[in-house]
């Protein structure tokens, strides 16, 4: 093989924080929704339901950022279904998120279906012109880096942006205190005057917003046009990398680059016509969140709650 | 009421409640939601061609439905049958393919035993990272079905495509290691007394013998479990091997009943509609087995509703999703109902 050229190292580096874009989204809301004490196995479906709903939208009105719009508020809605399930009835929270995917991958394909049919005649792929990058000005000029971090999608700058302001709002405010809180102890919170129910209430809300955003991004911005099961797992990817980032922001951003980039150098070894089997790579992710939790099991960093549901104590 | 009435009632209702909210976007579609799910009946149940055909999703369905209900009774969260069942279906045709010198009746239990063991490996590991380090067992079945399913496609696509074909499949099995076909012009086969015979286990482990009574007690109270004497780490691993084995069992039956070679989509998701006939089945094997039939009757009816009425087939994915909330919603009111009574 010859030695990779300047233009594949750039566009492989560019690649990563794109696909890196909904892996941010997706585990910053997980993470939200985990501090706060409920694991959303929910997330696969939201992102599914955000991706159809945004398309669905974008394609109508030709606004692509109605889309976004529409997938933030689908995403909400879901985040309230979750949290009915697991907070004011106590559902177990894994079945009722596995529910909630199983019942999101299969309405996101069929509204598509029902909607699209109506209006279009023959075989053809209903799609949309996907957003344009946005070149940063003199920024995105330098070599490398102006390409990689400065020519990229409005979505992807945002998504920089929630970095700093999801640790700030978690670890800097009293909302975030809060938060935190009711997923390490809820009854403790209980006593100090925090609403647990609502807190887990607006979390998951956060969580569906932001998943379903992540989702939208992969019709909206990545492939221009929606598919059944387009996620492809990434929801999956979003669990283990709140896992392998230990909860926090900024480990996020740095661990949705290293899967981001994972992905990206699968998708160019394929493009090359390497020998490797490239699903090698597509388990990557999983191989590493597997090793981190084990190594990270001994000191147990997990919020305490998570996973139990919490009963008002009258 | 009794917590056995609630188990019958709460799923009755929550399929009917299901039934209700699908109808809305059947109707939406101009179509008749009656005479839809009457083509969704018929497409199951109508005639022979298509109740066999309802069988053959029935299998897996309920081996997965039984792998899932087995982990749950002693609250191992095993998410994982959909890789199980690859893990099993992998190491089953491994032995299946190069088995070609071997009577049948050695041939087809040989290679249900290593289908079983293959899913049992892969649900050891999660066990014991629960047990020893107390990892938790959700998100590492969960991720381990991503892991196994793309270990499956890179030997496919790799060292193991099928070299007469040369497309992304095992070579074929060998024809002894093939299940029998029961009914004679339809794919009804061996699989689906399999998977009943391990529903017969199931019941037995559970009501008859002592491991299956302190599953029961591990999945009412762990700690009270410890303190009578039971050897919880144990008792959970073995049960996870063997949730992980009937998943596995699903796996090699869909190769040795229908495809008679490994598959990159073996499984349309069995292993996570598994966890739905779980819980919808109340993890008792009566309940499994009615709430697999359910399943199998909505996926294969759907798509003769599809082909009837237009209406698209993704529709069956939605169902059981719809169930599963609806069953947890109901369950939720008849034990609060439960409780004001008093």
């Amino acid at each position: 093989m010859s030695i990779p050229d300047a233009a594949l190292i750039t566009g492989v580096l560019g690649a990563t924080l794109r696909l890196a874009t909904p892996l941010i989204y997706g585990t910053i809301g997980e993470t939200f929704s985990e501090r706060a004490g409920i694991l959303n196995l929910g997330i696969e479906g939201m992102m599914l339901m955000g991706a159809s709903i945004g398309f669905l939208v974008g394609y109508d009105t030709g606004n692509l950022w109605l889309g976004i719009l529409a997938a933030i508020i689908i995403g909400i809605l879901l985040g309230m279904i979750m949290a009915f399930l697991t907070v004011s009835i106590g559902a177990q929270q894994h079945v009722a998120g596995l529910g909630l995917t199983i019942a999101c991958s299969g309405f996101s394909f069929y509204i598509y279906r029902v909607s699209v049919e109506k209006n279009i005649a023959g075989g053809v792929t209903p799609h949309v012109t996907p957003f344009s990058t946005i070149p940063i000005p003199y920024l995105s000029q330098i070599p490398i880096i102006g390409e990689v971090l400065f020519n990229q999608h409005a979505l992807a700058y945002i998504g920089l942006l929630l970095v700093p302001i999801s640790t700030f709002i978690l670890f800097r405010t009293r909302f975030g205190l809060a938060l935190r809180a009711v997923g390490e102890n809820p009854n403790a919170a209980a006593t100090s005057g925090i609403n647990v129910f609502r807190m887990r209430y607006l979390s998951l809300m956060i969580a569906g917003a932001l998943s379903a955003v992540g989702g939208a991004w992969l019709s909206l911005a990545q492939s221009g046009m929606f598919l059944p099961g387009l996620t492809q797992g990434r929801g999956w990817v979003c669990i283990a990398l709140v896992v392998f980032a230990n909860w926090s922001p900024f480990k996020v951003l740095a661990g949705a680059i290293l899967f981001g980039g994972i992905d990206a150098v699968q998708l160019s070894l394929q493009s090359v016509g390497w020998d490797i089997p490239y699903q090698l790579f597509l388990m990557l992710p999983y191989l590493l969140t597997i090793t981190a939790l084990i190594l990270v099991s001994r000191r147990a960093r997990a919020p305490a709650a998570l996973l139990s549901s919490y009963k008002r104590e009258d | 009421m009794t917590s056995r009435r609630l188990n019958v009632i709460a799923p009755v209702l929550s399929t009917v409640a299901a039934l209700l909210i699908s109808a809305v976007p059947i109707y939406l579609q101009d179509v008749n939601p009656i005479f839809g799910y009457e083509r969704l009946l018929f497409g199951a149940l109508g005639d022979k061609l298509a109740l066999t055909e309802t069988f053959v999703v029935f299998a897996p369905l309920l081996l997965c439905g039984l792998a899932v209900a087995l982990a749950f009774t002693c609250k191992f969260w095993n998410i994982g049958a959909e890789g199980q069942l690859y893990a099993g279906g992998l190491i089953g045709t491994f032995f299946a393919v190069y088995a070609t010198s071997i009577p049948a009746v050695i041939a087809i239990p040989a290679t249900l035993l290593f289908g079983f063991l293959g899913g049992a490996a892969w649900a050891a590991w999660p066990a014991v990272l629960k047990v020893k380090l107390r990892v938790d067992e959700v998100v590492t079945t969960l991720l381990g079905n991503w892991v196994m399913t793309y270990a499956v496609a890179a030997i496919l696509f790799g060292p193991w495509k099928n070299p007469v074909t040369g497309w992304h499949e095992s070579p074929a099995i060998s024809d002894t290691t093939k299940y029998p076909i029961l009914i004679a012009g339809s794919r009804f086969h061996l699989g689906i007394i399999v998977g009943l015979l391990v529903a017969v286990v199931f019941y037995i482990i559970i009501r008859k013998t002592k491991w299956g009574f302190e599953l029961l007690a591990i999945g009412a109270n762990p700690t009270a479990s410890y303190a009578a004497g039971i050897n919880v780490k144990r008792q959970i691993i073995i049960a996870a091997i063997v949730s992980g084995g009937i998943a596995g069992l699903a796996g090699i039956g869909q190769v040795a009943g229908i495809q008679f070679h490994m598959e990159t989509d073996l499984s349309p998701g069995f292993g996570y509609t598994g966890v739905v006939i779980a819980m919808v089945g109340a993890l008792s094997p009566i309940g499994v087995v009615l709430a697999s039939f359910l399943m199998a009757v909505i996926v294969q009816g759907t798509q003769a509703m599809s082909r009837a009425t237009g209406v698209p087939w993704a529709l069956a994915e939605g169902m059981q999703g719809i169930i599963l909330l609806c069953l947890l919603v109901g369950v939720f009111f008849t034990r609060y109902r439960l409780k004001v009574a008093r």
